[in-house]
C-alpha cells in the first residue's frame, strides 16, 4: 500500500466514505466496572478501550502529596489489539501516552480536595485502530466523573490531520500511516483550555488553525455523548 | 421509554444559578461564577445550595458514625479501612475494653467488624475512630454490604423512616455506617430480602416518592406469598 496510497477519492470522500469533517461513530458506556470506583467503556470507530478508576492513599507514603492528589494514568495496550502482536507490558510510546494523559486529566480534576490520595485511571486497550489516546482520554474523564471525583470540567479530545493533503478530522488507520500529519488535541470545553496537543507531522499554521477549529466544532457532539452516556447510567425506566 | 421524576441533574463544569443562596459542597467559583464539581443533582436549601453527587468516595467527617473492617495490627493501634480512599486507626484506648499492648489480636482480628465514631479528622483527611461510645462495639454474626456513600441519607430516609420501613418488614437488625457500609442480621431469608430493598434504595436514591413506593414493593412480596 505503501508509496502511491490515495487517501481521498476522486468525488472527495475519504476511504471509509466519511467527508473530511464528519467522526468516525462513537459508543460510551458508565459503570461496566463493577469493583472499580467509577469505570467506562468507549468504542470509538473501531477503537475498544475499557478505563477503571480507583482513589486511595497515594503508596508509598513518601510519595503522597500533603496538599493534593496525584494522578496516575496507566494506558497499556493488550497483545492482541494490533495487527502484529504488541509485546505485553510499558514501552515508549505507552508511557509517554500515560504521562499526557495523567496531565491533561490532572488539570481537570480538583486536586486539593483529595490530599494524600492518588486517582488511579487504568486504561487497557483491547482494539487499536488510531486516535486511542484520545479515546482513552475522553472515556477516562467520564469514568473519573462516574467515580465522583471533583472535577472543574470533563475533558473532551478529538485529532485531526493532514491526508492525501487535506485536512480532516479524526482520522482512521489509514490516514495516520500513510497521511502527512496527525493532530490530537483536548479542551476543557467550559473555558476552553488546551490540556493535551501533539503533532506528528508537517502542517502549515494556516492548516493547523483550520485543524485545530475543525476538532474545537467536533467537541460539542463528542461532550453530548459523554454526557449521555453518564446520564444512562442513572435514567431509570419506570415501572408499570 | 418512561422515566421516572428526578431532580435537576447537573455535570462537573456545569453552571450553577446559585441567586440569594449561599454555595455550599460540591461548587467551585471562577470569575464570580459558580460551577459544579460533580455529575450529580442540586439541592437547595433555606440558605444553602448543595451539589450532591451520585457517587463519591467517603471522606471522614468528625462524629460520623462508620462501619469499619479491621485491615493491619500494629502494638498499639489497629488500621481500619473505613470504605475510603484514606485508612483510619483505632487506638487501644479508644476501645471499651482494657487492652495490653501489643496483644490487640484477642479482642479485634484482621477481617472483623466494628461500629465506631469518628473522633478526629484534620485537613490532610488523617482520622481515627472511638468505640467509647452507646452503641459502639465488635460487629459479630449478621452481613455487611456496601452502598456508595452519597446513597447513605437515602437509605436512612427522613428521620430513619425507610431503614426502619426495611427493618420491621424484613424483621432483621441493621446498623447503617454513614461511609457506605451496612450491617445486617437476622434469618438468611430475610437478610436477603432486605439487601435487595437497599440495594433498590441505592439504584432509585434520586427519584422522587421513594418510601411510598417501598411501601409498596414490600406489601407486593407479601402478596406473593
Amino acid at each position: 500500500m505503501e508509496g502511491n496510497v490515495k487517501l481521498i477519492t476522486d468525488d472527495g470522500l475519504r476511504l471509509d466514505g466519511r467527508s473530511s469533517n464528519e467522526m468516525r461513530p462513537i459508543k460510551l458506556q458508565t459503570g461496566v466496572i463493577e469493583k472499580a470506583d467509577g469505570s467506562a467503556y468507549i468504542e470509538w470507530g473501531a477503537n475498544k478501550v475499557v478505563v477503571a478508576v480507583y482513589v486511595r492513599e497515594a503508596y508509598p507514603k513518601h510519595a503522597q502529596n500533603m496538599d493534593r492528589a496525584i494522578v496516575k494514568a496507566r494506558y497499556s495496550m493488550a497483545g492482541f489489539s494490533v495487527e502484529e502482536r504488541k509485546r505485553p507490558g510499558p514501552d515508549r510510546r505507552t508511557m509517554e501516552i500515560s504521562k499526557v494523559i495523567s496531565e491533561a486529566l490532572s488539570s481537570a480534576i480538583i486536586l486539593e480536595k483529595l490530599p494524600r490520595a492518588e486517582v488511579d485511571v487504568f486504561i487497557e486497550v483491547l482494539q487499536a485502530d488510531a486516535g486511542t489516546r484520545i479515546a482513552s482520554l475522553t472515556a477516562s474523564s467520564v469514568a473519573i466523573a462516574d467515580a465522583g471525583v471533583p472535577m472543574r470540567d470533563l475533558v473532551v479530545g478529538c485529532t485531526a490531520g493532514k491526508a492525501g493533503g487535506k485536512i480532516v478530522l479524526d482520522l482512521s488507520k489509514d490516514e495516520d500511516n500513510y497521511g502527512e500529519a496527525d493532530i490530537p488535541m483536548a479542551i476543557l470545553p467550559r473555558t476552553g483550555k488546551v490540556v493535551l496537543l501533539q503533532i506528528d507531522g508537517d502542517v502549515s499554521p494556516e492548516e493547523f488553525d483550520e485543524a485545530t477549529s475543525m476538532i474545537v466544532n467536533a467537541m460539542k457532539d463528542i461532550s453530548k455523548i459523554q454526557r449521555d452516556a453518564l446520564m444512562k447510567t442513572y435514567s431509570i425506566e419506570g415501572g408499570e | 421509554m418512561k422515566y421516572l421524576e428526578t431532580k435537576e441533574i447537573v455535570y462537573p463544569g456545569d453552571r450553577i444559578e446559585i441567586n440569594d443562596l449561599r454555595p455550599r459542597n460540591g461548587i467551585y467559583e471562577d470569575d464570580s461564577q459558580y460551577f459544579s464539581e460533580y455529575f450529580g443533582v442540586i439541592q437547595k436549601s433555606e440558605k444553602f445550595i448543595d451539589i450532591a453527587p451520585f457517587n463519591s468516595p467517603y471522606l471522614p467527617r468528625v462524629n460520623d458514625k462508620v462501619i469499619g473492617k479491621i485491615m493491619d495490627i500494629g502494638p498499639t493501634m489497629w488500621t481500619v479501612d473505613i470504605n475510603s480512599p484514606y485508612y483510619s486507626l483505632l487506638h487501644i484506648n479508644d476501645t471499651p475494653w482494657h487492652v495490653n499492648a501489643g496483644d490487640l489480636t484477642r479482642y479485634l482480628a484482621a477481617g472483623d467488624f466494628i461500629y465506631a465514631r469518628i473522633s478526629v479528622s484534620n485537613e490532610i483527611k488523617e482520622s481515627w475512630v472511638s468505640m467509647r461510645d452507646t452503641g459502639m462495639r465488635k460487629l459479630e454474626k449478621g452481613q455487611v454490604i456496601l452502598v456508595k456513600p452519597p446513597k447513605v441519607p437515602r437509605v436512612i430516609g427522613k428521620g430513619g423512616n425507610m431503614i426502619n420501613l426495611i427493618k420491621s418488614e424484613t424483621d432483621t437488625k441493621i446498623i447503617v455506617g454513614q461511609n457506605g457500609f451496612i450491617w445486617i442480621d437476622g434469618e438468611p431469608d430475610n437478610v436477603n430480602i432486605a439487601i435487595n430493598a437497599i440495594k433498590m434504595v441505592e439504584r432509585e436514591a434520586h427519584t422522587v416518592g421513594l418510601t411510598d413506593r417501598m411501601g409498596e414493593y414490600f406489601k407486593k412480596l407479601k402478596g406473593g406469598n
